[in-house]
């Protein structure tokens, strides 16, 4: 099992207020990772120093042990669904073949490959009779999808997802979650920031509790539990019981 | 067509085409008040060029000389604009108010230094102010299509960075794209169309070529790269009408006419395009409104069928209008949509009215049976609800929540859902 990730000595602040403070992780490959923490505790700004796009105060972040600038290739970036103008006028296959832009470059046009690898994620996230409809026209779920899709054709070892089970119906949740399994079986990489902490032990392997200082990093049977999350979430014990109680269930379900 | 007009057509064209095309961008990445506070900032660049050309000895009002100093002011207030956006706490339109109002004023003082200057050459330069296009020459025409031919080129070459970045600016830097270099050679390219508009319609109006194109296109198409070509094309059009409107007669203004013309296509198209267009809008929603209307009344029909079950008996208007005081236009529009014939004061439901009351019945009744066998709504809440899904579910999801609850034969209520239209 080599290192994907890793993060030394990391800090973030924007303006004078520090989001991350001196963070050391490091991630294995082929695991489902799940990031935790309350509001503002710096999961997405993690994911964002890992893809160089926030400027660090200190420390270093490796991606496959080397600068993002040189992995990038390798890589698939998963923004929140709400960070962009759905009204932009653009069809579904379109913003998935922005996926294969980082390697067509400017000018290239799209090959019948590019065009097969974007029909065929469409298919996969279960939208191909969408190809053609106007992105503004998408629920929820379906715009989910469609970033999902679009990280896809990048065909990457490493997929970084902002909170992709944020505000989307069941099929929906199913389907991402079917895929991130069917990715981690195939030897890739995925890290998720999640807000759902009942479905933490079900769908992830690994888990990063984090609340600005990274409270504790590991397989889920060794750190989701009531003591890590209750440091990572101060007093709020109503949610800490459920999400414990379905550990529980989870544990259980496994030695039958 | 004298030459002076075919001059003032041509510049007018290819402004309108330059600013409308790149106003694209602007308007997508919402930075159309970004266009007004460098078209505004541009002012005090032409009259410090002036100042340097008349103090070296060149001819102070060469366009090029002056449409460099504009670009250079221009150019600085916006990088001013998104360097304090990115470094302090103030937000862009913070920024913008600032840089809009010091630049322009500048510009207002400068001018005014100028014009006391007492030199001969100085008069005119306070056109650029809203512009005159009946003083432009071939020359003027020719550095603004050079330039005009560069903001096109660049739009073409770079579309797909351009696209990416304003689409989802992080998902590009992800990919390896320069977004800041990218973002700063946008507002480049929109500083250099606004300033080739500058002699023509003004630093004060300039911002409505880049913004209204655009808006108006976006109203017609969904396609990125067809609403830039139909941008320019609006702009085109605007800048070629206020170019004709204004040689009419010796005293109208241009710049502004090209403004309004631009408006009025941006009116048009806010009000006709298909999908988004206000008209359409209100069509649909008269006819989902009539539709509602026949529907209820096909209900009430089949209630009182229900009663005695003659679905096909013919009855008295008034009884029908009683069920719960259906209008008469509601009659009228069934009669002529052909689901009920009349004779005299008697209705009687065609075969196709009946179909569609019974389908409307089964919604309905169907709905109600979901609503209160899957979200354990209270029986009394169930009605309400209802009736306004009855109009709007499809065929598709109604089969698909029938087999779900496993074809049930009546309602809550205890009413029997219809399956078709009774033999």
């Amino acid at each position: 099992m080599s290192t994907v990730l890793e993060y030394h000595d990391l800090t973030v602040a924007y303006h004078t207020r520090p989001v991350l403070w001196d963070v050391d992780l490091s991630l294995p490959d082929g695991k489902l990772v799940a990031i935790v923490g309350p509001n503002g505790a710096g999961k997405s700004t993690l994911l964002k120093a890992t893809l160089d796009l926030v400027p660090l105060s200190s420390g270093y972040v490796r991606v496959f042990g080397t600068h993002y600038d040189k992995a990038r290739g390798r890589v698939a970036y998963v923004p929140q669904r709400e960070s962009v103008d759905w009204d932009f006028p653009s069809t579904v296959l379109d913003v998935v073949m922005m996926g294969r832009y980082g390697k067509l470059g400017w000018f290239r046009r799209p090959s019948a490959e590019d065009r097969a690898a974007a029909l065929d994620a469409l298919k996969k996230v279960g939208m191909n009779s969408y190809a053609d409809r106007q992105i503004s026209r998408l629920s929820g779920g379906q715009q989910q999808r469609t970033f999902l899709a679009r990280a896809l054709v990048q065909d990457a070892d490493l997929y970084l997802m902002d909170e992709p089970f944020a505000g989307v119906d069941a099929v929906t949740e199913r389907t991402i979650i079917a895929i991130l399994h069917e990715l981690r079986d195939a030897g890739r990489t995925v890290v998720c920031v999640h807000h759902d902490l009942q479905t933490v032990p079900e769908y992830f392997d690994w888990v990063v509790l984090l609340n600005m200082r990274l409270i504790a990093a590991g397989p889920i049977e060794e750190v989701f539990t009531t003591e890590h999350l209750n440091h990572t979430y101060g007093g709020r014990l109503a949610i800490l019981e459920s999400a414990a109680t379905s550990l529980l269930r989870r544990n259980r379900g496994a030695r039958t | 067509m004298s030459e002076t007009l075919l001059t003032v057509l041509a510049g007018a064209m290819v402004l309108g085409l330059s600013a409308g095309a790149l106003g694209c961008f602007a308007v997508l990445r919402r930075h159309s008040l970004l266009g007004d506070a460098l078209a505004h900032a541009a002012l005090p660049g032409v009259c410090l060029a002036f100042l340097l050309g008349s103090w070296a000895g060149f001819d102070p009002k060469h366009p090029l000389l002056l449409a460099g100093g504009a670009l250079c002011t221009a150019w600085i207030g916006t990088l001013l604009i998104l360097g304090i956006t990115r470094t302090t706490r103030l937000k862009q339109d913070a920024a913008i108010g600032i840089v809009l109002s010091v630049f322009f004023g500048a510009g207002m003082v400068l001018l005014t230094i100028v014009q006391g200057m007492g030199n001969a050459q100085q008069a005119g330069l306070d056109k650029f102010l809203f512009g005159q296009a009946a003083a432009l020459t071939r020359n003027d025409v020719i550095v603004m299509s050079a330039f005009a031919a560069v903001v096109l080129g660049a739009l073409l070459v770079f579309y797909r960075p351009f696209k990416l970045l304003v689409f989802d600016a992080e998902h590009a830097a992800s990919l390896g794209i320069r977004v800041k270099r990218y973002e700063v050679l946008l507002v480049t390219l929109m500083v250099v169309a606004v300033v080739l508009g500058l002699r023509t319609v003004g630093v004060v109006l300039m911002a409505a070529m880049l913004v209204t194109p655009a808006a108006a296109a976006r109203q017609w198409t969904d396609r990125l790269g067809l609403m830039i070509a139909l941008a320019g094309g609006f702009g085109m059009a605007a800048g070629a009408a206020g170019a004709w409107i204004s040689a009419l007669e010796a005293r109208i203004p241009t710049g502004p006419i090209i403004v309004l013309s631009a408006t009025a296509l941006l009116l048009i198209s806010l009000l006709v395009s298909p999908r988004r267009g206000l008209l359409w809008a209100w069509v649909r929603r008269r006819r989902n409104r009539r539709r509602v209307r026949v529907e209820n009344l096909l209900k009430d029909f089949w209630r009182l069928a229900e009663r005695d079950n003659g679905y096909g008996r013919p009855r008295a208007l008034s009884d029908v209008m009683a069920v719960r005081g259906a209008v008469s236009r509601a009659v009228d529009d069934a009669e002529s949509t052909g689901f009920i014939r009349k004779a005299g004061t008697q209705l009687q439901l065609t075969d196709k009215g009946l179909m569609r009351a019974a389908r409307v019945v089964r919604n309905h009744r169907i709905w109600e049976a979901y609503l209160s066998n899957r979200l354990d709504l209270a029986d009394d809440h169930l009605h309400r609800d209802a009736e306004d899904m009855e109009h709007v579910l499809d065929d598709e999801v109604i089969e698909q929540i029938d087999a779900a609850l496993g074809h049930p034969a009546k309602d809550p209520h205890g009413r029997p859902i219809p399956r078709g239209a009774p033999a």
